[in-house]
């Protein structure tokens, strides 16, 4: 019924276009008023969204004198790289003073590792629920899904006692495991709807050929959903980059992730605030996620589509 | 479609039911731990902990709702409802509202596309420390928005949300609304492109106006876009932290506290955790509040429909 209903005014709209003679849109001016108010408001809008970064590019590139009497929104009369060697190597949280680098590598040895492991785990979560469901398993996954919209704040406390008791809590292995913990549900749905979309006839064919569920997973699933995996990693190298809470809780001041640092840095209340190296520290540890951004385009806002249930 | 790829087996031997598909369910060790273990059982250990006295240590020593009482009494927690009241309000109107003005005017068959999309959404990309940081500097009212306008001769203005007790959860909402709209913009635009383009051909040759369109026919349209972006941005708006920790730490003393931070203090700093844990189980509970009505819209009507 509802096709029928559609196809009507297109016919209609068929049949006036067969009248009218000439086909197609009438041309538009390009500056009618219509493409003014749009595009304007377009690029003003732009305009606003880009205004923190220039602005913490230029503070980031002056001195302190001239931030002292300047504008923030002027770009800077000298250019100066020492905030920038600043941040990265000298800039102190309590006693230490050797700079953001030590946070950059905590987050690379965090980040590496949790994004490989959430994901290999996810994906054959996804591979088991998809193709190899057992009893229960349903079950198990609507848990999981439901978990999702727990908030952290409830479980970080239990997840503190059984990193304790396994003796792993305040290691950077703990943290991988929280990150995994909590990548899962999304990753698992992200991949078990990835795989329930290939055809069947597929997995079906393997297993007469003898593949056990190892195998099918290993020579078929895997190199056929590289697309997915592509989405996953970008999905989980942003969140887990971008993540605080779990890097306060479970890290200590030596491992802590690049984003506690920064937010020491910054916020510490001892010594002069040197607001240019606060911003070129903040642009550091923004860069890795805005890279992966920019060169990823189209397949991030997949993965955001997907990951954004996470909340 | 699942039977079809469950193995089947023959009759004459059944092995044991806990054997079949024993590959996957090894396989599965991790999820039933996360979901048992960590999901189920963590949430019933804090829920269960929230009755009792503990402090420094989690003991089970139960006092009741004695530890509600107490949450309800305390300032600070107070204020901490009241911010997440007001962000979440914010946040939810000002980033459906704008989310959805900026997915239309992309959908306008415009030139650059693709460019006003990746400005609008690189800030989804930063965290919320990075973020809040960001704007911490630009309403800094020595150096930041305020001092500039001022400098251009404007000498009592006056814009410094962060400093400024009864207004700083709007200063922390702006932060906030910059980073996440390209979001919902995104998501928007995808419910947008979903809509047929015979029901626009047909609004205008009904010549019906735009707006008129967009409001009576695409938005109604949009319904279940429009319900999975509320609970994405109800499910945000509780767990708001990190960005309160960056722009504010909770000041100008209490103004901008939210209980997600409550809880992290009372559970690691005031080393009272009965308290983290009452707080906790509430935010749990207006985490319930929200999602149970949506999954029985979602879900439960679907069966009956």
């Amino acid at each position: 019924m509802a096709e029928i209903a559609a196809s009507v005014p297109a016919q209609a709209n068929a049949l006036r276009r067969d009248a009218a003679g000439p086909s197609g849109t009438k041309p538009r001016h390009v500056l009618s008023r219509r493409n003014i108010f749009l595009y304007g408001t377009l690029i003003m809008v732009a305009l606003y969204y880009l205004l923190p970064l220039y602005v913490m590019v230029v503070t980031s590139l002056k001195g302190m004198p001239e931030i002292r009497l300047g504008n923030i929104f002027s770009p800077p009369l000298e250019i100066t790289f020492e905030p920038w060697v600043k941040a990265w190597s000298q800039a102190c949280t309590g006693l230490n003073c050797d700079g953001l680098s030590r946070g950059f590598w905590n987050s690379v040895r965090i980040t590496v590792p949790s994004v490989l492991l959430s994901i290999a785990i996810a994906s054959v979560n996804g591979y088991a629920l998809a193709n190899w469901r057992f009893k229960g398993a349903d079950t198990f996954f609507i848990i999981l899904i439901v978990g999702a919209f727990i908030p952290y704040q409830v479980m970080i406390y239990p997840i503190v006692i059984i990193l304790r008791e396994i003796g792993i809590y305040g290691t950077l292995t703990g943290l991988v495991i929280v990150h995994s913990i909590f990548g899962m549900p999304i990753l698992t749905l992200l991949f078990r709807n990835y795989f329930t979309s290939m055809p069947e006839e597929l997995f079906r064919a393997a297993r007469v050929d003898g593949a056990g569920f190892w195998g099918i997973y290993l020579r078929i699933m895997l190199p056929m959903s590289m697309p997915i995996f592509v989405v996953a990693i970008i999905l989980q190298v942003t969140g887990i980059w971008n993540d605080f809470l779990f890097g306060v809780v479970y890290t200590r001041p030596d491992t802590y992730p690049m984003t506690v640092q920064l937010n020491n840095i910054v916020n510490s209340v001892q010594g002069v605030k040197e607001y240019n190296v606060n911003m070129a520290a903040t642009i550091l540890t923004g860069l890795v996620p805005l890279i992966v951004y920019f060169v990823s385009g189209k397949l991030f806002v997949r993965g955001i589509a997907a990951g954004a249930v996470k909340g | 479609m699942s039977s079809l790829a469950q193995p089947e087996m023959s009759n004459s031997e059944r092995p044991n039911q806990l054997f079949r598909n024993l590959n996957a369910k090894v396989a599965s060790i991790p999820m039933i731990l996360t979901a048992l273990a960590v999901f189920v059982g963590g949430t019933a250990w804090t829920v269960l902990y929230s009755f009792t006295n503990s402090k420094l240590l989690p003991r089970l020593n139960f006092v009741g709702v004695d530890q509600y009482y107490r949450l309800w009494a305390t300032p600070r927690w107070l204020v901490s409802i009241e911010n997440l009241l007001i962000y979440g309000i914010i946040s939810l109107v000002f980033s459906l509202v704008i989310g959805f003005v900026l997915a239309a005017l992309l959908d306008q068959k415009i030139r650059f596309e693709d460019t006003f999309r990746t400005i609008f959404l690189y800030p989804f990309a930063l965290s919320f420390i990075v973020t809040g940081l960001v704007w911490q500097w630009l309403l800094n009212p020595d150096f930041g928005i305020q001092r500039v306008v001022r400098d251009l001769g404007w000498t009592s203005f006056s814009f410094d949300p962060l400093y400024n007790s009864s207004i700083v959860i709007y200063g922390i909402s702006i932060a906030a609304l910059w980073q996440g709209t390209g979001l919902i913009m995104c998501l928007m635009l995808a419910g947008l492109r979903g809509i047929d383009e015979d029901i626009w051909k047909a609004a205008r040759v009904d010549g019906i106006p735009m707006w008129k369109t967009y409001l009576f026919i695409v938005i109604p349209m949009m319904r279940p876009v429009f319900i999975t972006t509320l609970v994405i941005i109800a499910a945000g708006i509780v767990k708001v932290y990190d960005l309160v920790v960056a722009q504010t730490s909770g000041g100008p003393g209490i103004a901008s506290e939210v209980p997600a931070k409550y809880v992290y203090d009372y559970m690691f700093f005031a080393q009272n955790l009965g308290q983290g844990f009452a707080a906790s189980t509430m935010m749990l509970l207006s985490v319930v509040i929200v999602i149970v009505p949506w999954a029985y819209l979602e879900f439960g009507g679907k069966k009956r429909g």
